[in-house]
């Protein structure tokens, strides 16, 4: 990973982002910085990483809002690390992103590259979702074993939950003591651990949407390729509506059709990140499928907070890793964990006949 | 005030507002009752000062005796603007980061363009500092530390800039550290203050606070030139500057916050319209030579954007009115299959333009040929007719299509239309309930600067639940106040804008507030 792969990064880790995960720019400018200070980051696949070696899946945990003005002071993935290696007497072989999507998807770059280790190509959720127990590690049974917090002021604080809901409880805490924003390691896995638990080779995917998207004269039907997605609609935003519930912002969005498309509406709905697309009260793709949002120019994401109306807009769809259509996949963030009383259809059945 | 100089008591209650554009320097001179008692459209200097002192000198010379009557200058510019974009006349700023040991992942000015950073930046710091979201300090300042580099940096800048975490809601340790800078540096050095010129977003309100550091001597300069023209013709007048969100600002205070009169422009613009047609809301067209600037006027007011505002290649995010620009002017090019733009003859329109006896195809002659704008002075020929035509038929959707963005499908607005090519507006848009054209338009920026008012703002995070009430009515109370220390007349100053924003992820519910507070002048 080079200086000129993060902006592409970028790019890819937003459409990845399903209108959340937070601003990409952040994480970019703190990548540049490391990069820049510390060297290039090798990508790995997992396969590179010894059985009993550690994977070390980080994120940031908190209010976007706060993480964009109060930023990180650089040395938390070091504090991380060094809790972990000390905790569990096993080196650190490679950083993971645990959310691909949005800035989490970025972030890993610069952390990594502060630690000079390579990064892996894999993350926990192939896009990006709200909670911490949204991730495949918590699927695919793992336990979470070990969950390590560093601040800006240099606090450590280990969790030992019994499982992810609890880590997402007492995490949440932990970052609100520490001012709403935190970097955290969750579901520290060994080589051999992490290998089925985790969804490989995204972020090479990130990095290929990136670069479809800027190298052609045809953005959008770049970015369908590259991704196998539907268009669902295009059309121009007619209605936005947001409301703030249990910590989330949620909403709905409505699209009215224009050109092939005109006379029809789509309307997606919103908890941070776009969760399902119906139109006329029927799902056309809902999670843990993928639905983004992007510029019908120039196919640039646009995220759930910076949708307004008028804006000329694709809405694109397509299958999420099948570890999500497990039955615990689907339990732990299918329709039904959102609160939408639906049955989770697979995004190709509803849009190829 | 009596005007003691001549001897007998004149009303000072004229007012002369002057714009300083990129092509156009406009100036007007308003009666108390607001009619206009000359006018003047002068090119803009590269100096800037040699158009502003003709624009000054050729409305005064049309007010005759009545010179002694005015009382206030009001100047609108995009000086400032040009000079980030020219990298000309910019002053070397130290860029001081109250925040560690948190921030230090990104230094500031890390993503400038490398020129523009070259160009401006003497020196950046991180030091100890800053609030979290709660109001908690996350480290004590460190004056000593502060003055060490103060001391460091003394030789080399021109100006300090000084960010601290969270300041727009809590602002005392800038102030504090804008303390120790002028007990260190003096007076002389200005020290720009972020949680007055920005909102939250670390980095882009720290850019936003470099650049206006370093926009200094650049608006000094205009200054300068407006004091030498007044002072040349005996005039004792007070001065302002006209900013961002259509309102003005003492000059003492503009000389500090440069960076505030970077989109006077458009706002002027928009305030102008407003009151050349009366209205509170509207849809606003400003069209030029190559483009057309909508904006929306509401409650009297420039709607402000929501989104960062890039200049130079900087983000930043201060309060910027919410302007579409679209590629559609008066000398906008016209291709041989009737495609419209972007390319433009802009100010060359006179020789190139068809109607002129030029030969390049433009809007004006589109419009000319189907009776819009004056008619066409040479013949248009027939075989290109038929791709003007066509022309005019996509400009009215590019303009229904930007009305309707602008409008948020609202669609029983008025649309006024200004500027020197508002004859290129058809009298009936999609979308809207009635063009006004009103008479002046062509020098609606001129207007909008004599006629604005003088404001105050603060942002601050509160609860969203127990105490919400109290905390806006103790918010608004602080806008009111800074309203009337900007010039304002105490009994005028109304709350014009409350802007509550929630926010996610929080452990209490919490909402960003932001509170305006507006009024006309106290009387001379």
């Amino acid at each position: 990973m080079t200086l000129d792969d993060v902006p592409a990064l970028a790019r890819g880790c937003a459409i990845l982002g399903t209108g959340g995960g937070g601003d990409v720019e952040t994480g970019t400018l703190t990548a540049v910085r490391a990069i820049d200070e510390y060297g290039e980051v090798p990508l790995i696949p997992l396969s590179e990483v010894p059985d009993d070696s550690l994977v070390l899946p980080l994120s940031g945990i908190g209010a976007p809002t706060v993480a964009h003005e109060m930023l990180m002071s650089g040395e938390e993935p070091l504090l991380i690390r060094d809790e972990v290696e000390r905790t569990l007497g096993r080196p650190v072989a490679a950083v993971m992103a645990c959310e691909i999507g949005g800035s989490n998807g970025v972030g890993p770059v610069g952390w990594a590259a502060r630690l000079g280790l390579p990064l892996v190509d894999a993350d926990g959720m192939g896009r990006a979702f709200p909670e911490v127990q949204m991730v495949s590690m918590y699927v695919a049974g793992r336990p979470v074993n070990l969950v390590v917090l560093a601040d800006v002021q240099g606090n450590v604080t280990t969790v030992r939950p019994i499982d992810g809901l609890w880590s997402e409880r007492i995490s949440r805490a932990v970052c609100v003591a520490s001012g709403a924003s935190a970097l955290m390691a969750d579901y520290v896995l060994t080589g051999a651990q992490a290998r089925g638990a985790v969804i490989e080779g995204t972020v090479t995917k990130a990095l290929a949407i990136g670069h479809a998207m800027k190298d052609g004269a045809d953005p959008l039907g770049a970015l369908c390729a590259t991704l196998d997605a539907s268009v669902l609609i295009t059309g121009k935003v007619i209605d936005v509506e947001r409301r703030t519930g249990g910590g989330f912002v949620r909403g709905s969005l409505v699209i009215d059709g224009t050109g092939e498309d005109r006379g029809r509406l789509l309307r997606v709905e919103i908890q941070n990140e776009n969760l399902i697309a119906l139109e006329d009260g029927r799902p056309r793709a809902c999670v843990p499928d993928l639905i983004t949002v992007v510029d019908a120019q120039t196919a640039g994401a646009i995220s759930t907070e910076s949708l307004r109306y008028g804006q000329r807009v694709a809405v694109l769809s397509w299958p999420c890793d099948p570890i999500w259509r497990t039955e615990r996949g689907l339990a732990t963030a299918g329709p039904r964990a959102f609160g939408y009383d639906i049955d989770y259809t697979p995004v190709e059945e509803l849009n190829h006949g | 005030m009596a005007d003691r100089t001549s001897g007998g008591t004149v009303a000072r209650d004229l007012r002369i507002g002057v714009d300083v554009g990129g092509t156009n320097t406009d100036a007007v001179v308003l009666s108390a009752k607001g009619e206009v008692l000359a006018r003047t459209k002068q090119a803009t200097s590269a100096d800037v000062t040699s158009g502003l002192h003709a624009a000054l000198t050729a409305v005064l010379d049309q007010l005759g005796d009545d010179v002694r009557r005015v009382g206030r200058v009001m100047l609108g510019t995009t000086h400032a603007t040009n000079a980030i974009l020219e990298r000309r006349g910019l002053g070397k700023v130290a860029a001081i980061r109250l925040g560690g040991p948190a921030t230090t992942s990104v230094p500031p000015a890390q993503s400038w363009p490398a020129d523009l950073s070259a160009a401006i930046t003497a020196r950046t710091a991180v030091l100890p500092g800053g609030h979290y979201v709660d109001g908690r300090p996350i480290s004590k300042l460190d004056p000593g530390a502060l003055r060490a580099v103060l001391a460091d940096v003394a030789e080399e800048a021109d100006a300090i800039a000084l960010t601290s975490v969270f300041s727009p809601a809590f602002a005392d340790q800038e102030l504090e550290a804008a303390e120790i800078a002028r007990d260190e540096l003096g007076d002389a050095v200005p020290i720009s203050m972020s949680h007055e010129i920005g909102t939250l977003g670390l980095l882009e309100r720290e850019n936003a606070t470099i650049l206006n550091a370093a926009l200094y001597r650049v608006i000094s300069a205009v200054w300068d030139g407006l004091q030498h023209t007044l002072a040349e013709r005996g005039l004792d007048v007070t001065t302002y500057f006209a900013q961002n969100d259509g309102t003005l600002m003492a000059i003492d205070y503009a000389v500090r916050y440069p960076v505030l009169t970077i989109g006077s422009g458009p706002a002027n613009s928009i305030r102008g319209a407003a009151f050349l047609s009366g209205l509170t809301d509207a849809i606003i067209a400003d069209v030029g030579g190559t483009s057309t600037d909508f904006g929306v006027l509401y409650a009297g007011f420039p709607r402000e954007s929501s989104a960062g505002v890039e200049i130079g290649g900087v983000r930043t995010n201060f309060r910027m009115p919410d302007i579409l620009a679209l590629a559609l002017g008066g000398g906008t090019v016209i291709g041989p299959d009737g495609s419209v733009g972007p390319q433009s003859v802009g100010y060359r329109i006179t020789e190139k333009a068809l109607t002129f006896g030029g030969d390049t195809p433009t809007m004006t002659d589109a419009g000319a040929l189907v009776g819009r704008g004056a008619p066409a002075g040479s013949p248009i020929p027939e075989r290109l007719r038929g791709a003007l035509g066509s022309a005019v038929e996509t400009a009215d959707q590019m303009l229904a299509d930007a009305v309707d963005r602008m409008t948020l499908g609202k669609t029983d607005q008025p649309l006024v239309a200004v500027g020197g090519g508002s004859f290129l507006i058809p009298d009936a848009l999609a979308g809207v309930a009635e063009v006004i054209r009103p008479a002046h338009g062509d020098i609606a920026n001129a207007v909008g600067a004599a006629i604005a008012m003088v404001s105050g703002t603060i942002e601050t995070i509160i609860p969203a639940g127990e105490g919400r009430r109290e905390a806006i009515a103790e918010a608004s109370g602080v806008a009111g106040r800074r309203a009337v220390q900007a010039g304002a007349d105490p009994a005028g100053v109304e709350v014009v804008e409350i802007t509550e924003v929630p926010m996610s992820y929080l452990p209490e519910p919490a909402l960003r507030l932001r509170v305006k507070a507006a009024g006309p002048l106290g009387n001379l």
